[in-house]
Formats: C-alpha cells, sequence, structure tokens
C-alpha cells in the first residue's frame, strides 16, 4: 500500500485557481484584504488618536489600556459580537482587527512624537514655524522611523490574525485550515501556512524598503542623537 | 587676517537693531523668579553677552527677546517696538536663533536646513538653496556637505551649519544660546574664532549666552553679568569688567587671574624688539629652530607682534630658556626678540587700568602653539 504524501502537488495546481470561491488565489485576495485594510484603517485612526494623546498627555492612559483591553478580548469574542452587526462579511473581520492594530499603533504614534528631540522642536519654533506647519513638516517626519516600526508589527499580526476569522467563514487563508482539519488532509494546512509566512515577510520586507526609502537620515540616526 | 575684518555693513549698524530690556520680570506660577527687574540695553551691531551660574535667568532673558518665553510684567523694545505687539512667528523669523545642540533637523539635508527660514518666508526653493550655498561657505564648510543629512556631520560642523541657518534670511539680530558648550574645546576655539571673524564682517547684533565667563570675555563687546534670581549685577565692557568688578558676586565669578587676563586685550604690537641673537637658530627661510643651549637646540616661544596679544607674548617668554620672547611675522619669519624688560616697559604702562579695546586677534592662540608654518610642506 502507497502512503499518503505529506503534500499533494496535484491538488495545490488543481485547486490555485479553479474559479471556486474557496480556490488558492480568492483565498489569498481575500486574505490580503482583510490584512491591510485593517492596517490603513488603524494607521488613519490612530494618527490623530496620537496626536491628541501627544498634545493632552492625560488622554494618553485611559486611551491605551481602553484599545489594551479590546487587544486582550479573544478575537473570536470580538467576531461573534460584529457578526451580529456585519453578518457573515470582511467586515466583520476588518472591524475588530482595526482595533487590534491601533494598540500597537496608538503607543507608536505618541512614542515616535516624543522621539522628536527638544531641541529639535525648540529651534523649529525659533525659526518661526506655526504649529500645524511644524506639526507635518517637523515633528511628523522625524516620527516616522517610530511609527513604522509599529505598522510592522501592526501588519505582521494582522496577517496572522485573519485567519482566526475562518471559524465564521471569512478566514482568507485560514480556511484552508479549517479544510485541512476536517478531512485529515495536511496539504491544504502546509499551503495555508507556508502562503501566510510568506505573505508576513513579503509585507514585513517592503516596509522596511519603505523605511529606507522614506528616511535615508534615520539609519545612524538613532545611534548618533 | 583678512583686509574684510573691519568692513562693516551700513545697513545693520545704527539703533534699528536695538534691544532695550526695560524692567522685565519672569514669575512662573510657582512663585520662581527666573528675571527680576532686568532693564539693560542691548547696542546694536555687536555682541553682548549673558552670563552667569545656572539659574540666573540668562536664558529665559534670551527667550524673551523672541517671545519663546513671555515677560511677567516690563517690556522688551526691539528696533523701538514692543516684541509683544508682534506676532510669534514673524518676529521669530526676523531673529536669527543658535542653540546648544544646534536643533538641525535630522531629516533634512543640510542645505534644505540652512534654507529654513527663507522658505518659512516663502521664497523660491532655488533662490532659497542658492542662499543657503552661500551661507554654507560663509561659516567655512566645504560646500559638499550641503547635501549630507546632519547625522553624516561632526558637532563642531552641525554647529556651523546652525549659524549658518540662523542667518540664512539675513536677520540684524541674532540670539545664540550656548551654542559652542556641547563641543570640545579645541572645536569651540575654533567656533569662537569663526563666529568672531563672521561677526567682523556682517556686525549684527547679538545676543549670546553663555555660563563660561572666558567664552563671555572672549567675545562679548559687552559683558552683563547676571546673578541667581535673576538679577543684572554688572554690565561692562570685558576689560573694565576684568579690572573693575562691582562686587564680590562678579569679582568670584571672575574667577583667578583677572589681571593676566586683561593682558589679552592688549595688543602686543608696541612691545620694542631687539635683533635676535646669535644662539638663536634661524632657517634658511628666516624661520627660527631652536635656541642653542649647551650645543642642544631648545624649543622657544614665539608671537605675532602685529596680531597677538601681551599674553601672548608674556607666555612665549616664559616657554622660552631664557626668557626672551622670538617675535614673527605672519609668515613665521624672525622679526626679532622682545626682551623681559621690553615686555616690563609694556606691562608698567597697563598696570592698574586699561582701556576698552581689543588688539586686533588677540584671542586667537599663542603662536608656539600653532604649527610651525615650515611643517606645512608635503612629505
Amino acid at each position: 500500500m502507497k502512503s499518503e504524501p505529506l503534500i499533494r502537488w496535484d491538488w495545490i495546481t488543481r485547486n490555485w485557481d479553479n474559479g471556486s470561491p474557496s480556490a488558492i488565489s480568492t483565498l489569498l485576495e481575500s486574505h490580503l484584504l482583510m490584512a491591510f485594510v485593517p492596517v490603513l484603517l488603524g494607521l488613519l485612526v490612530a494618527l490623530p488618536l496620537g496626536l491628541a494623546c501627544a498634545r493632552w498627555p492625560r488622554l494618553y492612559q485611559p486611551t491605551a489600556g481602553l484599545v489594551n483591553v479590546m487587544y486582550a478580548l479573544p478575537s473570536l469574542v470580538l467576531f461573534s459580537i460584529f457578526l451580529s452587526v456585519t453578518g457573515l462579511t470582511p467586515a466583520t473581520v476588518i472591524i475588530p482587527l482595526t482595533f487590534f492594530t491601533l494598540a500597537v499603533l496608538i503607543p507608536a504614534v505618541v512614542d515616535g512624537l516624543a522621539s522628536v528631540p527638544d531641541h529639535v522642536r525648540q529651534s523649529a519654533v525659533a525659526m518661526g514655524f506655526r504649529p500645524l506647519r511644524r506639526l507635518l513638516q517637523v515633528e511628523l517626519p522625524v516620527a516616522v522611523p517610530v511609527v513604522l516600526a509599529g505598522t510592522r508589527v501592526a501588519t505582521v499580526s494582522s496577517i496572522s490574525l485573519v485567519s482566526v476569522g475562518a471559524l465564521i467563514g471569512q478566514g482568507g487563508l485560514g480556511e484552508l485550515f479549517m479544510d485541512g482539519w476536517q478531512r485529515q488532509f495536511y496539504t491544504p494546512i502546509i499551503v495555508g501556512i507556508a502562503l501566510i509566512v510568506l505573505l508576513a515577510v513579503l509585507a514585513d520586507g517592503l516596509l522596511v524598503l519603505a523605511q529606507r526609502l522614506l528616511t535615508p537620515w534615520s539609519r545612524a540616526w538613532r545611534d548618533a542623537r | 587676517m583678512t583686509t574684510t575684518r573691519r568692513r562693516r555693513r551700513d545697513q545693520n549698524d545704527g539703533t534699528k537693531s536695538l534691544i532695550i530690556f526695560d524692567g522685565v520680570t519672569k514669575r512662573y506660577q510657582d512663585g520662581t523668579v527666573a528675571v527680576d527687574d532686568l532693564s539693560m540695553e542691548v547696542p546694536g551691531g555687536a555682541i553682548t553677552v549673558l552670563v552667569g551660574p545656572s539659574g540666573c535667568g540668562k536664558t529665559t532673558s534670551l527667550r524673551m527677546i523672541n517671545r519663546m518665553v513671555d515677560a511677567t510684567s516690563g517690556r522688551i523694545l526691539l528696533g523701538g517696538r514692543d516684541v509683544r505687539e508682534i506676532d510669534p512667528a514673524t518676529l521669530r523669523r526676523g531673529i536669527g536663533y543658535v542653540i546648544q545642540h544646534a536643533g538641525l533637523f535630522p531629516h533634512r539635508r543640510i542645505v534644505d536646513n540652512v534654507a529654513t527660514v527663507p522658505y518659512l518666508l516663502g521664497w523660491n526653493r532655488k533662490k532659497a538653496r542658492a542662499r543657503a550655498m552661500e551661507l554654507i561657505e560663509l561659516v567655512g564648510l566645504d560646500p559638499k556637505l550641503a547635501t549630507r543629512y546632519p547625522f553624516q556631520l561632526s558637532g563642531g560642523q552641525q554647529q556651523r551649519v546652525g549659524v549658518a541657518r540662523a542667518l540664512a534670511a539675513d536677520p540684524p539680530v541674532l540670539l545664540m544660546d550656548e551654542p559652542f558648550s556641547a563641543v570640545d574645546p579645541v572645536v569651540r576655539t575654533g567656533l569662537q574664532d569663526e563666529l568672531l571673524r563672521l561677526q567682523s564682517e556682517l556686525r549684527k547684533t547679538i545676543v549670546f549666552v553663555t555660563h563660561d565667563i572666558d567664552e563671555a570675555i572672549k567675545l562679548g563687546d559687552t559683558v552683563a553679568v547676571l546673578h541667581t534670581g535673576g538679577r543684572l549685577a554688572q554690565m561692562a565692557g570685558p576689560a573694565t569688567l576684568l579690572s573693575e568688578p562691582v562686587d564680590g558676586f562678579v569679582r568670584e565669578f571672575l574667577g583667578r587671574d583677572r589681571g593676566i587676563r586683561r593682558l589679552s586685550f592688549i595688543s602686543a604690537k608696541d612691545v620694542r624688539l631687539d635683533p635676535a641673537p646669535a644662539d638663536l637658530a634661524v632657517g634658511g627661510d628666516d624661520r627660527p629652530i631652536g635656541l642653542r643651549v649647551d650645543g642642544r637646540l631648545v624649543p622657544y616661544g614665539t608671537f605675532d607682534p602685529e596680531s597677538d596679544s601681551m599674553r601672548a607674548a608674556l607666555d612665549a617668554a616664559l616657554l622660552s630658556p631664557d626668557g626672551t620672547a622670538v617675535a614673527v611675522d605672519g609668515d613665521g619669519r624672525v622679526l626679532g626678540v622682545a626682551t623681559r624688560e621690553a615686555l616690563d616697559a609694556v606691562l608698567r604702562k597697563y598696570a592698574g587700568g586699561l582701556p576698552d579695546q581689543r588688539a586686533p586677534a588677540d584671542q586667537r592662540a599663542p603662536a608656539d602653539q600653532r604649527a610651525p608654518a615650515g611643517e606645512g610642506s608635503p612629505a
């Protein structure tokens, strides 16, 4: 009797792009959507909230506490809560994941602004920058390396967390795990893990590249400060 | 010395940039008084140094000029106008500001750092950058550094960029808050000399804050010594300050060697020179090599009567084995020697008091600390 191989390559080729909703390429697409939209939304929300927390430090502890509690809630619980509101749509995964990214991104924005050295801020004031222009042209650009470092963590964790959504039928590549477990068939599980890890590595690499391009001044800056 | 040393820029002269402190007090909410009823006049086109121990309110006083701090009471007039009537950002764009760590923007290239205020004033990029390049050269930086980022420069270079940035929009007034205190002593001396050179060309109204009395004496046309608690103790020219401190506080703050340090303000050009003695070995290019003592050549001290002070001349005499200072010209060629008697004749004239007049370039390192010009030839 021939033993079952660990990976059935023919299964992969047959299921890569076969037009069905459970084709691997379709799952990959929805995985990408559900992983990256929360990071983008998270940045959009974290930026003003982080600025507010930096401006009025008394806001920071309550805000950080709230998003941390959200982060501590099991994702499945959050999915179930939003299931009753948004139904079986990607939004049910995207909204909780957005809250998770906030737990990383809000502190990143606050720390980023705190990383602007006092003498840099002082000299901007003394040169005659008004507050808004100082924020946009000096403080935010100088905060970029720290914010990007937070974005890397948020992105990678978001890519990994999407798979939990499989439990409500919106898990992107995570659905391959469900499929594999239900049939005791390892190929989809291995494909799912490999693709998720690959996605995470690629996304992280792209963000590192973006940081190099956006902040050529920052590589030695942290040592020199 | 360059021929432009004494050139003046007419537009910066006169009373327009005069700053007047009129009974200025700064009291913080916790009751601390940083500046206490300060009244003083800062002359236009000169360097005024505010000096004092920490907590004397010198930085606060400086920052009240460009409204980074607002006075609790009293007025500060800039060119006759109360600064509190001027919008802070507009006011600050018209006043250069240099701080301790230079405060350069880490994310901007050097040229764009220098062009900061021109950009704020709405100049187009090309014009602003051209102006920035002029200033980069003016402060003695290699133009190649223009495209670098601040972290790629040394502390001393960054501080020069800070000065260039403060000068970019050609403001009549320059505020400098301990700008040279974070660099090592050799670099600091270089930056101080550079500032004096620039000032001899630009004639800005400079208010300079330091806790270092030697720096104050070296740079200030006028020195204001502030007491702890923000009271003005004495305001005078540096030589007057050294010879006539008003009270024990100022005397103590001036420290030791007041008499010797006063010699920095007397030019050595009046010292009588005698022909060089036979035991001074002179090379083919007229440069001294050493003094012959017991068949050995020993080092000697030199000074340049044209550019050095009596302090440097005396120092040179003390460094020579026979107590005579070797006088050399700008190229290092021997002019003669100053004997102790010749030095003493000048010293006698100035013992007790002296006018507040600076010897040209009196504050440069004594000649014997400079590399002999002959050593510059390629090996």
